[in-house]
């Protein structure tokens, strides 16, 4: 398996590697350019990564399993953010994620519906704490959350 | 608010485009300063407005510009903390909102003053979205003048790049940031060097936070005089403070320092909603130690807080109301530490996640006397053992939690 981005892809990535001194310092744009266009960070793409950087392929293992964004796995067309920390829990986090996961129908451990439709990973505080229980849905805020309008969150997702 | 306090969030239509800061007086100190004032009395100015870092540590600000070797040649960096990542913390978000040229005006004037030509904006990997508002700012300033190669036709240019992060708290450490701006793991350096003398790619840097670059224009528009009328004279001007929790209107108040944490959380936020009383606040961030209700009387200032052994942190008053059982705060804060921890130290890499461990035993009915002493050794292990705060910022408010509501706690083990 080989691994190429778009050339669109590809031009904003030399734009991100120019605007660095040091060309490894632009790994982080870089996995997200792959992963915004690919959903995730195939092991190929991470040895064209280390490749067009002049890394060796294990510093880019090594950042990519750090941050908790970067996927090493495909994700779901859509993916859900729920925020599960302290502003959030006061709120009920847990039962919208309860309700979510509910109503997604994941099973325990799953992450991504059956069907490839929508990830949900619960994250560490959103920095939206005065919409509590939040959420991001492809990066954009909504909140605060119900377990009733979780559902009607789920059913539009599913419209998607 | 009067009209003569400093206004980091203003609520005018379109506030965050460029014609609307200009009718807001926007520009105008940078002009100042890079047209007609000498970086060193620019520095020498915001050291006597006394503004402290509005990041969590309080450092004062031109201080730490000060720091900076002049004379040598190479590259300087200006980093702006947009990491935003304490959680209760809301504030930084909002000036990328509603104010995005201010944070850029107040770049302007830190780089000029420091000699520096290129800034880094570390922006979280979740505020993505939010940044557009950041980069039509710059767009526009560039247009303008304000920023670019040639600076209000002085000759001075600033080049300001956005960096985003991955979903990692421990970036927002200053040197963990700059890691991760080099394209490594978020992991904290050993200090000294400090930043200033070797900071990004081995070039003196300065890191400042987002609110505490928005103060500066005002400063140095109206002057130190009149920034230190406001607030504390060891700690002057306002905070924005985040609220959150059990209160009727969380959300984000500015406010002079030192202002009694009753005062923001009755009187602007609210207070409780019906029915509910407060039994605990968490006054600067998850990581500051947590108050009782019987001490809500003590001020929101850097001092005032270190006095009740907590800290101002990040201004992120999290309101904990008297249905919360305790062990839940205790359970969300450990796995935050557990998860967070970057691992490079023992004592923080398995004393978090064996608190946590200890924390979900406790929760899933199997708690065993003795867990809250040991929780609280584990924690005392962390202290004071760790390369970066971090260590410090999860073992204090863990220990703070565990003594000041042992009675619950102690009821939970037993259960
Ligand atoms: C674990 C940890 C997390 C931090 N997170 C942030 C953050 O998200 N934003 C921030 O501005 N400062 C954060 N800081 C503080 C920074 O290290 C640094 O002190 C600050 O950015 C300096 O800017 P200031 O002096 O303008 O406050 C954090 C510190 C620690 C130890
Ligand atoms: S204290 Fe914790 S977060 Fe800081 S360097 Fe050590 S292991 Fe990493
Ligand atoms: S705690 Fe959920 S957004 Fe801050």
């Amino acid at each position: 398996m080989s691994y190429a981005p778009s050339a669109a892809v590809l031009e904003r990535i030399d734009r991100a590697v120019a605007a660095y001194p040091e060309r490894s310092a632009a790994l982080l744009p870089v996995l997200r350019l792959i992963q915004e266009e690919s959903g995730w960070v195939p092991p190929a793409a991470e040895v064209w990564a280390a490749d067009k950087l002049g890394l060796n392929p294990v510093r880019v293992r090594e950042v990519l399993s750090f941050y908790t964004m970067f996927r090493r796995r495909p994700a779901g067309r859509t993916v859900v953010q729920v925020c599960r920390n302290l502003s959030c829990t006061l709120a009920g986090a847990e039962e919208v994620i309860a309700a979510l996961r509910r109503e997604l129908g994941l099973g325990d451990g799953a992450d991504t519906t059956a069907d490839g439709a929508v990830t949900l990973v619960a994250v560490e505080c959103l920095g939206n704490c005065d919409h509590a229980p939040c959420l991001q849905i492809d990066g954009v805020d909504r909140g605060p959350v119900t377990r009733d309008s979780a559902a009607a969150i789920v059913r539009e997702l599913r419209g998607r | 608010m009067s009209q003569d306090t400093v206004r980091l969030i203003p609520s005018d239509e379109g506030s965050w485009r460029l014609d609307a800061y200009l009718r807001r007086g926007g520009y105008e100190a940078a002009r100042k300063a890079v047209t007609s004032m000498a970086p060193a009395g620019i520095i020498a100015e915001v050291r006597k407005a006394g503004l402290r870092g509005r990041g969590g540590a309080g450092f004062p600000a031109g201080l730490k510009w000060s720091f900076v070797p002049q004379g040598v040649s190479g590259p300087k960096y200006l980093c702006v903390n947009a990491d935003e990542g304490e959680p209760g913390t809301f504030k930084d978000r909002a000036i990328l909102v509603r104010d995005p040229h201010r944070l850029l005006e107040g770049m302007v004037i830190a780089a000029f003053a420091v000699g520096i030509h290129t800034a880094i904006v570390y922006v979280r990997g979740e505020y993505e979205r939010i940044a557009g508002r950041l980069r039509e700012a710059m767009a526009e300033a560039e247009g303008a003048g304000f920023l670019g190669p040639d600076i209000f036709g002085s000759g001075f240019g600033l080049e300001v790049v956005i960096h985003f992060g991955a979903g990692a708290y421990i970036c927002g450490e200053e040197t963990a940031l700059l890691e991760s701006v080099e394209g490594r793991r978020g992991t904290p350096r050993l200090k000294p060097p400090f930043p200033a003398v070797a900071g990004l790619f081995r070039a003196p840097t300065v890191i400042n936070n987002v609110e505490t670059l928005a103060n500066v224009p005002s400063i140095i528009g109206r002057g130190a005089d009149w920034f230190t009328a406001q607030g504390l004279p060891k700690d002057c001007g306002t905070r924005l403070f985040s609220v959150s929790g059990a209160v009727r209107r969380p959300g984000l108040y500015e406010l002079p320092t030192g202002i009694p944490l009753r005062t923001l959380i009755e009187d602007h936020a609210g207070g409780p909603p019906e029915g509910v009383s407060v039994k605990a606040v968490i006054p600067g961030g998850l990581s500051a130690p947590v108050l009782r209700a019987d001490e809500l009387e003590a001020h929101l200032d850097f001092e005032s807080m270190a006095l009740v052994c907590s800290m101002a942190g990040s201004a992120g008053v999290i309101v904990i109301g008297d249905r919360t059982p305790m062990l839940e705060v205790l359970g969300v804060m450990s796995r935050f530490y557990a998860h967070e921890s970057c691992g490079q130290c023992t004592p923080c890499r398995i004393g978090t996640s064996w608190i946590h461990r200890t924390v979900t035993r406790i929760a899933a009915g199997q708690g065993r006397r003795g867990d809250l002493d040991l929780i609280l050794s584990l924690a005392d292990g962390i202290k004071g053992r760790t390369l970066c705060p971090m260590g410090d910022a999860a073992a204090l408010p863990i220990q703070a939690l565990v003594t000041k509501f042992r009675d619950e706690l102690e009821q939970a083990v037993e259960r």
